[in-house]
């Protein structure tokens, strides 16, 4: 990845790699010492980590940190592979306009896309999951109402992917990135509404009246709402744990 | 309740937990005095205030500042949307509707903002207005001036969420609380924009504006940065254009920026 560049500065929190093995040692080095006392805490614990067997065509996104990056980087992969053919082959009735502006929402994507690539196989070498294959079977690319009605689905699911999963990161530096990215997704689901019902923006149907607040979903509620349009099966069970 | 393999695998993903906690020799000593004296019932209480110690408030901005923050720029809209709608100029039908629709989530936020604030036990933030001297006369500059208020917002939202990482109220995630904030401000932000016809995203160009927009899109960070986490976003993949690489990522404005008298912070009465 010659492309990318080190960073320092504000960034240096988000360079740091994600598995450090440092400090482990001091750790037991206090573990020990309390050995007697803890032995009582310890007595009524569980070995409940171990990996259960999944099938092996399963796509796990992984846990913690890395886990909610990887899980972006699905959602994202599927944006931008649907908004590409989108861009490819765009619908007979989509305007000018129209066409100019999912022009920039496929590179939008394709840049969020190939942003987490970069970072997770920096910051998490050997972490990223693989290329998906997207299906998209159900959708008439030849009809604007078709592709609407997808990217109405795709832009509110990715808004509320981001909200509920933003608390499972514990570095602020990708926190930060998410937050980058999923005001962005915000814009997108607006326009795309509109362009289905102008002033559908933000109305009530997505956004609860009495808060005023956008709808956040955990990954695993995402995955199993995002898994028709993807061939492999995602188990999203461990992200953020 | 394994609080050692709790912290070992919270090593795993933030290599400065134990850095977190006041002091690793008070936290095992504490730890032990609680198992000597047989108070095991109480380790849970422990360690969760433990860990409320190290992730509830990670800097020196507190969550109840954070809330008040938000609390400012949510009763700034709210006053500014509804002197909107006194004015009357909002054309009837579409306008009206968008307008009415982003006050009313306006108005929301800043009732759930200030139960919130009141049921952590901080005083809530009150009665700020929207200068009267600097309200538009004419529609068209008053929509100017709710995207200068909308973008802010999305950006004002954006650079407190490392603040409120792990801030709970009860079962509630702040953090969650905020971004489902932060993004119906973006929507809001998309609309207005596109009532002005321009596009819904924030483009390069949109940094070199006369106010009242263009200071809500320079600071520190500018909204045709297009450098995130050290990556060059030009440089991905076969190559972006750097109007697609700023649009693609919203920028964050810091608490002083937003308050800066360029910014919201010469909008208040």
């Amino acid at each position: 990845m010659s492309n990318i560049t080190k960073s320092g500065g504000d960034d240096a929190e988000f360079a740091k790699p994600l598995y450090t093995p440092i400090k482990r040692r001091s750790f037991f080095m206090y573990a020990g010492a309390t050995a007697g006392a803890t032995a009582l805490l310890l007595s009524g614990c569980d070995d409940d980590d171990n990996n259960n067997s999944m099938d092996p065509g399963t796509v796990s996104l992984g846990s913690g940190d890395v886990g909610v990056l990887n899980y972006a980087y699905a959602l994202e992969q599927l944006e931008a592979a649907f908004y590409a053919q989108v861009k490819a082959t765009p619908a007979a009735d989509f305007s000018a306009v129209e066409k100019d502006y999912f022009t920039q929402v496929a590179a939008h994507e394709a840049i969020h896309r190939d942003f987490f690539k970069a970072a997770i196989n920096r910051d998490a070498p050997g972490k990223i999951i693989q290329d998906l294959t997207p299906v998209f079977t159900g959708v008439d690319f030849t009809k604007r109402a078709s592709v609407l009605a997808t990217a109405k689905t795709f832009e509110d699911l990715g808004v509320a992917a981001y909200n509920g999963a933003g608390k499972y990161l514990k570095t602020a530096a990708y926190l930060v990135v998410a937050g980058k990215i999923v005001s962005v997704e915000a814009r997108h689901a607006a326009y795309v509404r509109d362009l289905i019902a102008n002033g559908s923006f933000a109305d009530d149907s997505i956004i609860d009246a009495a808060t005023g607040l956008d709808k956040a979903m955990e990954p695993v509620d995402v995955i199993s709402a995002a898994q028709p349009f993807i061939q492999q099966k995602i188990d999203a069970s461990s992200v953020g744990k | 309740m394994n609080i050692l393999r709790i912290i070992e695998q919270l090593s795993e993903v933030d290599a400065d937990v134990l850095g977190r906690f006041d002091s690793r020799r008070t936290v095992f000593k504490t730890l032990g005095n609680t198992a000597k004296m047989g108070a095991l019932a109480a380790a849970p209480a422990f360690v969760a205030s433990l860990f409320q110690k190290a992730y509830g408030q990670t800097t020196s901005t507190s969550v109840i500042d954070v809330l008040n923050y938000a609390l400012t720029l949510e009763l700034l809209e709210e006053d500014f949307y509804k002197k909107m709608v006194a004015a009357g100029q909002v054309p009837a039908g579409a306008p009206q509707g968008a307008i009415n629709l982003i006050l009313k989530h306006e108005s929301a936020h800043v009732k759930l903002l200030t139960d919130t604030v009141t049921a952590l036990k901080g005083t809530p933030k009150t009665g700020v207005k929207f200068k009267s001297s600097a309200f538009p006369a004419d529609y068209a500059t008053q929509l100017a001036y709710a995207q200068a208020l909308e973008d802010t917002g999305v950006r004002a939202y954006k650079g407190q969420a490392g603040n409120l990482i792990g801030a709970m109220a009860g079962t509630t995630s702040l953090l969650q609380v905020a971004l489902q904030i932060h993004s119906v401000e973006a929507r809001h932000a998309a609309h207005i924009r596109t009532m002005r016809m321009q596009a819904p995203w924030i483009p390069a160009a949109d940094s070199n504006l006369p106010a009242p927009l263009g200071p809500v899109y320079t600071g520190a960070t500018r909204e045709d940065n297009v450098m995130q986490a050290g990556v060059d976003v030009t440089k991905l993949g076969a190559g972006y254009s750097a109007n697609d690489a700023a649009a693609a990522f919203d920028e964050i404005l810091t608490m002083a920026e937003v308050t800066d008298s360029s910014r919201a912070g010469g909008l208040i009465q």
